[in-house]
């Protein structure tokens, strides 16, 4: 049991380690900004038959996205719109955290793709497109004959 | 107005026992002539999947997220999580929680917390004893 005495934080371990976290939150939250990596966020996962490109685009419609595919580079293009009901002229911002307009990004992928066999889809913000690796590009097993 | 974070939900909610992080959704917080629009970005989270509670004037939202890896796969580079959201707001006298609105879109949960009506001056009696 620990006695909690006003302004001796070290007296309570799991007080003061409660403290120290949520310093850490509240300077990993103003740092996050400057940190920022290219938006969206990407993920990339591979399986047998080609790669999956997940992206988190939330805010975005999906109609604003552009999705283009050629040889072996993806370049998702978008843009994403402040809310048409903020732009009122007696609107007040009590706190604004997101970010909008445009952005770009392209991504190499390991093989060439075959743009009409790509497939995108979007649900709840996340952009799921899948990149088929072309018959003729996947690698083969070579069967060693007997002399 | 006054919004503010409101003491961690986690002090005063059950831990989850998910394997995803929980993060604090990005939100953009707006004001208009008659309602309060709170604007939560949560990637991957289902309408059906957000809880919005009201206790004490404090606004609690919770998102889980129902994205899943592609079957199959192993993921070779990474830049995101996927994660559930939370985060509470305290809400002033100026708005009335009983009336909230909640859409979600695109990955992104709007709410729309209309203003409350001024309480009525009253006057009071004097009764003579």
């Amino acid at each position: 049991m620990f006695y909690t005495t006003p302004g001796s934080g070290w007296l309570d371990p799991l007080r003061e380690m409660e403290r120290m976290r949520q310093e850490m939150d509240r300077l990993f939250g103003e740092l996050m900004p400057t940190l920022r990596r290219e938006f969206p966020p990407m993920n990339i996962w591979a399986g047998e038959n080609g790669v999956v490109v997940t992206a988190q685009v939330p805010g975005v419609r999906p109609d604003d996205l552009e999705i283009t595919v050629h040889e072996n580079t993806l370049t998702l293009k978008g843009r994403r719109e402040p809310d048409p009901q903020a732009a009122a002229p007696d609107v007040a911002y009590h706190r604004q955290e997101r970010s909008y307009g445009s952005f770009a990004r392209t991504v190499a992928l390991p093989f060439r793709v075959d743009p009409e066999k790509v497939n995108a889809r979007f649900d709840n913000g996340i952009l799921t497109v899948e990149l088929p690796r072309p018959e003729a590009d996947k690698p083969r097993r070579i069967q060693v004959k007997k002399a | 107005m006054s919004e503010q974070t409101a003491a961690t939900p986690a002090q005063t909610q059950p831990e989850t026992t998910r394997k995803v992080p929980l993060r604090s959704p990005v939100t953009d917080i707006y004001e208009t002539r008659d309602a309060l629009v709170l604007l939560m970005e949560m990637p991957g989270v289902d309408a059906n999947d957000v809880e919005i509670a009201v206790d004490n004037r404090v606004l609690t939202v919770t998102g889980r997220s129902s994205a899943k890896a592609p079957p199959g796969c192993t993921l070779v580079h990474a830049e995101y999580r996927d994660a559930d959201y939370q985060r509470a707001f305290t809400l002033s006298d100026a708005v009335d929680p009983s009336r909230i609105d909640a859409v979600a879109a695109d990955g992104v949960l709007r709410l729309t917390v209309p203003k409350a009506a001024p309480e009525p001056a009253r006057r009071i009696a004097v009764r003579r004893a």
